[in-house]
C-alpha cells in the first residue's frame, strides 16, 4: 500500500470517531429543528386567520366588508347573535368575533367612521398568537379599503383603483455594467445578502473543523509520541505531511457537510424566498462558475490545513493544541464580517489588500463575484491560494525536517528569545496547558 | 563487525551541549546500554541514532551510512522505541501493527511482519481490541511487538520495560535477548541498572552529556570494585 494512503486511512480511522460525529450531527439537529420551528411560524403568518362575523348592520358597506373578510379570512360563523358567534368560534379555535354594529354604513356616509367592534380569544403570548391576531388586523385593513372603493365607486366619475394609486414605478438598476431592468437595488440587495451571510458561514465552519483536525492530531501525536515513531519510519516527511492534511481534510469535509445540512435545512426553512427570478438578470451561476468556486474552497481548505499543520508544530501536547486553534479562527473571522457587511470592490485599498492576502477570502466572496462576471478577482485569488498553499506547505515539510517539530521550540531551555515578537507569542502560546 | 559508530558527537542547543562529545561503538549483534541519571543526555542520544534530532557536529554511522546525508536509508533498518509512548487509540492493536507492517513491507511480507506482531504482543484476544482499552503494560507489549516484527538490523530502545510488571519485564527482556542472538543489535537506556546488568553485553554511564565510563558489566564492577551496576553508578555519577 503506498505511504501516503496507509497514513490516511489511519489519520481517517484515528479522527472519524463517534465523540467527533456526535456533536456535529446533534448541532445540524438543533439548526434543524430551529428551521422549523421558525418556518413553522413563518407558515402560522400566511395562515388565513379563523374569525366570526356578526352584522348587525346589514348595509351596502357593512356587506361590502362581511365579502372582504370572507376572502381574506376562514370564516367560520355569521349571523347577528354575539353568544352563538363566541360558542361557534371555541368549537372551531378561532382567534377574534369581528361585530359590525348597527348603523356603521350611516356613520360612515355622514362623515364619521365606522367602527368595528372585535371580541379577540386570546390563546397564548407566544410568536405565532401574534402573528395570528396581526392577519386579523390585516383582513379589517382590505375590508377598510374595500368600503373606500365602494364609496369612491359611487360617488366619484375616475376610477377607484386610480385614486387609491394614482403613480406606479418603473425601475431600472444599473451594477457592475449590468442593467437589470424593474428591479431596485433593495431587492438585489436583500438577495445578494443572503448569500453574502450563508456562505463565508460554511467556509469559516469547514476551516475551524478541518483545521482543529490538523491541529489536534498533531498535539495528540506529539502528547502520545507516535509522532516519534511516525518520523522514524522509512516514508518521507513530505508523505507525512501530505498523508496528514488529506486524513483531515476528509474528516473535516465529512463534518462539515454534516453542518451545512442542517444549517441549508435552517435557511432554507426561515427563507421565504427570493420575490423575483434572479436567473432573469444573470445573477445565477454555470456550471464554470461552479468549478471555479469548488476549486476556491478546495485551495481556501488546503491553505488553511496547511497554516494549521505549521501551527501544529509549535504544540506541546492536545491541550495546547486546542489554544493554537484561535489564530485560525481569528483569520478565518476576519473576511466572514468583512464579506457579510462590505463590497470588496468599494472598500480603501489598503482593506482590499489586507482581505486579499488572507487566502480564506477568495471562497468566501467567490460565488457573489462570480454573479457579476468579476473572473479577475476570483481566478486571481485561486492563483493567490495557490501560491499560499504550495508555499506553506513547503515550510510544513521543511520544519517535519527540523528539531522543532520534537522540541516545540528553536532554542533550548529558554535560554535564547527568537529574533521575532510573533515567533514567541506562538511559542508561549503553544506552551500554555 | 560494528554496527553503529558515534565519533565526538554533540548536540546543542544554544550555548546549551545536552551531548557533549561522545564517542562509542556498538558490535552486531551486542546489546549496549546507556545509563546515566535524568537529564544526562540518554534519550537525545537516541533520538538522534532515531534519525529525529539533527546533529550539531561529530559524526554517526549505523552499518556504514552515514546519519548526516542517508537518514533515509538508515530508516529502513532501524526502529525506535521511544519511552512513555502510547499507540494510536482510536485503532485496535492488531489495526496499530498493520498501519507499521506496509512501510516494510508489501502483501505477504507485510501479513507475515503483522502476525509475527501479534506473536511478540501476546495479547490473546485483546488485541482486536481498541487501544485506548489497555492497560499501561498492555501498551508497551504491543509497542515493543511494533519495534521488533520488523526484525530490524537495529533496534533502539528507550526504557525498554517502563511501564511493565516483574513478570511483563522479565519475558520483554528475554525476548530483547532472543532477537539479539538472531542477529539485531540493540541499543538501549535504563534507569533499571538490575535490568542494565542482566541484559546488557556493555554499557556506557552519561552525566552531564559526557560518557564517563564504558565497559561490559563485569569491568566496571572490578573497576570500581563494586557488587553491582547500582554503585557503580552511584560511585561514577556521584
Amino acid at each position: 500500500m503506498n505511504s501516503v494512503t496507509n497514513i490516511i486511512k489511519k489519520e481517517v480511522k484515528e479522527l472519524l470517531t463517534p465523540s467527533t460525529l456526535i456533536p456535529i450531527i446533534i448541532m445540524a439537529a438543533i439548526f434543524g429543528s430551529l428551521g422549523n420551528i421558525i418556518g413553522g411560524a413563518g407558515q402560522e403568518a400566511t395562515k388565513a386567520p379563523v374569525i366570526g362575523i356578526v352584522d348587525q348592520d346589514h348595509s351596502v358597506l357593512s356587506e361590502v366588508a362581511s365579502k372582504t373578510l370572507d376572502k381574506s379570512a376562514k370564516v367560520v360563523f355569521t349571523g347577528s347573535s354575539v353568544s352563538e358567534g363566541l360558542t361557534a368560534l371555541e368549537k372551531e379555535d378561532g382567534i377574534a368575533l369581528i361585530i359590525i354594529p348597527s348603523g356603521f354604513g350611516e356613520r360612515i356616509l355622514s362623515n364619521k367612521s365606522g367602527e368595528y367592534q372585535i371580541l379577540w380569544i386570546m390563546k397564548g403570548t407566544g410568536l405565532m398568537d401574534t402573528i395570528s391576531s396581526s392577519n386579523v388586523d390585516l383582513s379589517l385593513q382590505l375590508a377598510s379599503a374595500s368600503i373606500s372603493k365602494e364609496i369612491i365607486d359611487s360617488h366619484a366619475s375616475v376610477n377607484s383603483t386610480i385614486i387609491l394609486n394614482p403613480t406606479v414605478k418603473n425601475e431600472t438598476t444599473i451594477f457592475k455594467g449590468k442593467e437589470m431592468v424593474g428591479i431596485s437595488p433593495g431587492l438585489i440587495s436583500g438577495f445578494m445578502s443572503q448569500q453574502a451571510f450563508v456562505v463565508p458561514l460554511i467556509v469559516l465552519m469547514v476551516i475551524i473543523m478541518a483545521g482543529s483536525m490538523v491541529i489536534s492530531s498533531m498535539g495528540t501525536e506529539k502528547e502520545n509520541k507516535t509522532l516519534e515513531t511516525l518520523l522514524t519510519l522509512p516514508v518521507k516527511r513530505s508523505s507525512i505531511v501530505f498523508g496528514k492534511l488529506a486524513g483531515s481534510a476528509i474528516v473535516g469535509l465529512i463534518l462539515a457537510v454534516i453542518y451545512m445540512i442542517g444549517l441549508g435545512y435552517y435557511t432554507s426553512s426561515i427563507s421565504a424566498g427570493s420575490p423575483i427570478d434572479m436567473a432573469k438578470y444573470g445573477l445565477t451561476l454555470d456550471a464554470f462558475d461552479y468549478i471555479l468556486v469548488g476549486i476556491s474552497l478546495f485551495l481556501g481548505l488546503l491553505s488553511a490545513l496547511a497554516l494549521c499543520m505549521l501551527l501544529g508544530i509549535f504544540a506541546k501536547n492536545y491541550k495546547s493544541a486546542q489554544t493554537l486553534t484561535m489564530p485560525i479562527t481569528l483569520l478565518a473571522m476576519i473576511p466572514m464580517f468583512a464579506v457579510m457587511m462590505l463590497d470588496f470592490n468599494t472598500m480603501p485599498l489598503i482593506g482590499q489588500v489586507l482581505l486579499f492576502a488572507i487566502p480564506f477570502t477568495h471562497p468566501m466572496m467567490a460565488i457573489r463575484s462570480l454573479m457579476f462576471d468579476d473572473y479577475t478577482l476570483v481566478v486571481g485569488g485561486i492563483v493567490y491560494e495557490t501560491i499560499f498553499a504550495i508555499a506553506t506547505m513547503a515550510i510544513a515539510v521543511w520544519l517535519f525536517r527540523k528539531d522543532i517539530l520534537l522540541t516545540g521550540r528553536l532554542t533550548a531551555g529558554g535560554k535564547k528569545q527568537s529574533w521575532s515578537p510573533l515567533w514567541n507569542a506562538i511559542q508561549r502560546m503553544s506552551r500554555r496547558k | 563487525m560494528i554496527a553503529i559508530e558515534v565519533k565526538n558527537l554533540v548536540k546543542s542547543y544554544g550555548s546549551f551541549n545536552a551531548v557533549n562529545d561522545i564517542s562509542f561503538a556498538v558490535n552486531r549483534g551486542e546489546i549496549f546500554g546507556l545509563i546515566g541519571p535524568n537529564g544526562a543526555g540518554k534519550t537525545t542520544t537516541l533520538r538522534i541514532l532515531a534519525t529525529l534530532l539533527q546533529i550539531s557536529s561529530g559524526e554517526v554511522k549505523i552499518f556504514d551510512r552515514d546519519l548526516k546525508h542517508e537518514a533515509d536509508e538508515i530508516r529502513k533498518i532501524i526502529s525506535y522505541l521511544p519511552e512513555d509512548a502510547g499507540a494510536y487509540k482510536n485503532l485496535t492493536g492488531r489495526a496499530y501493527l498493520e498501519f507499521i507492517a506496509p512501510f516494510f513491507g508489501d502483501g505477504d511480507k507485510s501479513s507475515e511482519i503483522v502476525r509475527k506482531g501479534v506473536e511478540i504482543a501476546n495479547l490473546g484476544e485483546r488485541i482486536n481490541d481498541k487501544v485506548e482499552t489497555y492497560s499501561k503494560g498492555m501498551t508497551r507489549r504491543l509497542l515493543v511487538a511494533r519495534a521488533l516484527m520488523i526484525e530490524p538490523k537495529v533496534a533502539i530502545l528507550d526504557e525498554l520495560t517502563s511501564g511493565l510488571d516483574v513478570l511483563n519485564s522479565q519475558e520483554i527482556r528475554k525476548l530483547a535477548k532472543k532477537t539479539a542472538s538472531e542477529g539485531t543489535t540493540i541499543l538501549l537506556s535504563s534507569h533499571n541498572m538490575l535490568e542494565v546488568e542482566l541484559l546488557c553485553d556493555r554499557i556506557a554511564l552519561i552525566n552531564n552529556g559526557k560518557i564517563v565510563e564504558i565497559g561490559t558489566p563485569d569491568e566496571l564492577k572490578k573497576r570500581h570494585n563494586c557488587n553491582n551496576i547500582e554503585d557503580v553508578f552511584v560511585k561514577v555519577v556521584a
